[in-house]
């Protein structure tokens, strides 16, 4: 399928690598390069309850993406689920883009929350968490992706503490955890969850039925959190595959 | 404008703070739409409208990042949040959030600071913050406002709620002995004078008037500094001489007011919190003092200034 053909109505997983190249002029690196890749694709096409149409719906699922950095793969998922103009792919970090480096809320429909400075997406996810429940929405999904890296700020602690102590069972985390943060996470980033009370899940995050079912889990009165382990930069993706399932 | 058409008359009988909590509780039984985030810092004077409000009164317990982002996550859903914290804790430690969760969201909240720049003068440098005002400066489409009394406090709380936009609060221990504000973000002439104009903010609004008894010089009040009503300066001037005393870091709203004046040459002294830490506990007397806010230092620079030569 050429670019010229691509349409929400047609489009689907297999075209995202070509989108991602629209932005990326990156003949050499495989989407796989892209760890939150398949992730983005099992929300956007089987989890979240939310459309081009609904982008101001009260009542939409919520997706956040906190690890701001490297969004072409979230950029070519809101394309070719209709979010956003696949023309505007390739005007990327133009002057007159809607698509930088790392995404604006103020630039593109449906994209919850503006991110770039690690840290800061899943305290505000708390935040529209508390708020949605005060309004009676508390059936609308709040998923936040956080890089295993990026949990290295203290924020995110103070969030998964208070997360839980407040129940907020509408709250999912995704961390994708390719094992690039400095000081590593001993006894593995679920542990840091559970012991605050989350339910958790490790899988392998290249799985979309693993990752579907992680997500899809129930976990009435506190929240969750699904660790998608992938490889590590210039690893090999399916000996990790192998070794997570 | 007069000092006869001010709100009210009398000397408050409670602190901004104490206001600031009866208030924001009657709001919250009133308005769904409002929520509380705090961050254990009075968290005793809302226990009980937290009780019935449960999940919109929400306290993150000792988190002030976690504070400010959960008001940029609450206003996100569409909920006016009014987060609050003491000064420091509220606008320098959490400043990230300040900047990333509220206005590169493109959603307000109310921030209720309290402390001042030094009222917990027993507490040391690290309950102080003179400088906050001066970072909030720096983000773009903040409202400030600087009440100097209980009645002012709580009438900008008011009209803060009620609005939309980014608004930060900053009260203090520190009361003038009556309200002059009639409207939010609007200077009032106090005085009128000769020499010059002596624009004082907040609670530096007495000190200033005891310190100008027998000066000549027009004195006007503002409550609000972002935006700061120059045209009430431009359009009161007699002499230009103006005088600049805030409640915190001098200087902090110079370039607001030269810019106002930009079309007249003019003199600018602004006086305030001076930038050197003092390592002092002791009364807030002695921090006047120190930073020559107290009515002895005030009148002493402001007649230096308006007679060089003497």
């Amino acid at each position: 399928m050429t670019v010229a053909t691509i349409t929400p109505s047609t489009a689907g997983y297999t075209d995202l690598p070509s989108l991602i190249r629209q932005m990326s002029g990156d003949e050499k690196h495989e989407p796989s390069a892209h760890s939150t890749l398949d992730v983005l694709w099992v929300l956007y096409d089987r989890i979240l309850d939310v459309t081009p149409e609904r982008v101001d719906d009260p009542a939409r699922d919520r997706f956040i993406l906190s690890k701001g950095h490297g969004p072409m793969a979230y950029y070519a998922v809101l394309a070719v689920k209709g979010f956003l103009p696949v023309d505007a792919l390739r005007t990327f970090t133009g002057v007159d883009s809607p698509l930088g480096t790392h995404p604006d809320r103020l630039l593109i429909p449906g994209v919850e929350v503006s991110s770039g400075s690690l840290g800061h997406g899943l305290p505000l996810s708390v935040g529209i968490a508390l708020g949605l429940r005060a309004q009676g929405l508390g059936d609308s999904r709040i998923v936040c992706l956080v890089g295993d890296a990026e949990l290295d700020e203290g924020s995110n602690h103070e969030a998964i503490a208070v997360a839980r102590a407040f129940g907020l069972d509408a709250l999912t985390v995704v961390v994708i955890d390719n094992d690039t943060a400095t000081h590593g996470w001993p006894d593995g980033i679920a542990n840091r969850f559970a012991v605050e009370g989350w339910a958790t899940a490790d899988v392998y995050g290249r799985d979309h039925e693993q990752l579907a079912a992680a997500l899809s889990l129930s976990h009435a009165g506190r929240p969750n959190v699904v660790v998608a382990h992938v490889e590590s930069p210039g690893e090999d993706v399916d000996s990790l595959g192998e070794a997570v399932a | 404008m007069s000092a006869s058409s001010t709100l009210a008359e009398s000397t408050p009988v409670d602190t901004m703070r104490e206001r600031f909590g009866a208030v924001t509780t009657e709001i919250l039984d009133r308005d769904d739409s409002v929520a509380l985030v705090l961050a254990d810092i009075s968290a005793d004077r809302f226990r009980s409208v937290a009780k019935r409000h449960p999940d919109r009164v929400v306290n993150m317990g000792i988190r002030e990042q976690l504070l400010v982002s959960v008001g940029g996550g609450l206003a996100l859903t569409g909920l006016r949040p009014i987060v609050h914290s003491y000064a420091p804790f509220l606008v320098e430690r959490a400043f990230e959030q300040v900047k990333l969760d509220l206005g590169h969201q493109g959603v307000g909240a109310v921030l209720v600071s309290i402390g001042g720049s030094y009222d917990r003068v027993e507490s040391g440098r690290t309950h102080q913050a003179p400088g906050d005002v001066a970072a909030i400066g720096t983000l773009p489409g903040w409202t400030v406002h600087v009440p100097g009394h209980a009645d002012e406090a709580e009438l900008l709380l008011r009209s803060a709620v009620a609005d939309s936009g980014r608004v930060y609060l900053r009260l203090s221990e520190r009361t003038n002995g009556r309200a002059q504000l009639a409207r939010p973000g609007r200077a009032v002439r106090v005085r009128t004078g000769r020499r010059g104009t002596v624009v004082a903010v907040g609670a530096m609004l007495d000190p200033v008037l005891d310190a100008t008894g027998d000066v000549d010089v027009t004195v006007l009040y503002a409550a609000t500094v972002r935006p700061f009503d120059t045209h009430a300066v431009r359009s009161t001037l007699a002499e230009p001489n103006v005088v600049l005393v805030e409640p915190y870091l001098a200087g902090t709203s110079s370039h607001l007011l030269t810019d106002g004046l930009r079309d007249t040459p003019h003199r600018l002294l602004a006086l305030g919190v001076r930038d050197a830490e003092l390592h002092r506990y002791g009364a807030v007397e002695d921090h006047d003092q120190a930073h020559g806010l107290d009515p002895a230092g005030l009148r002493r620079d402001i007649t230096r200034f308006l007679d060089p030569a003497a």
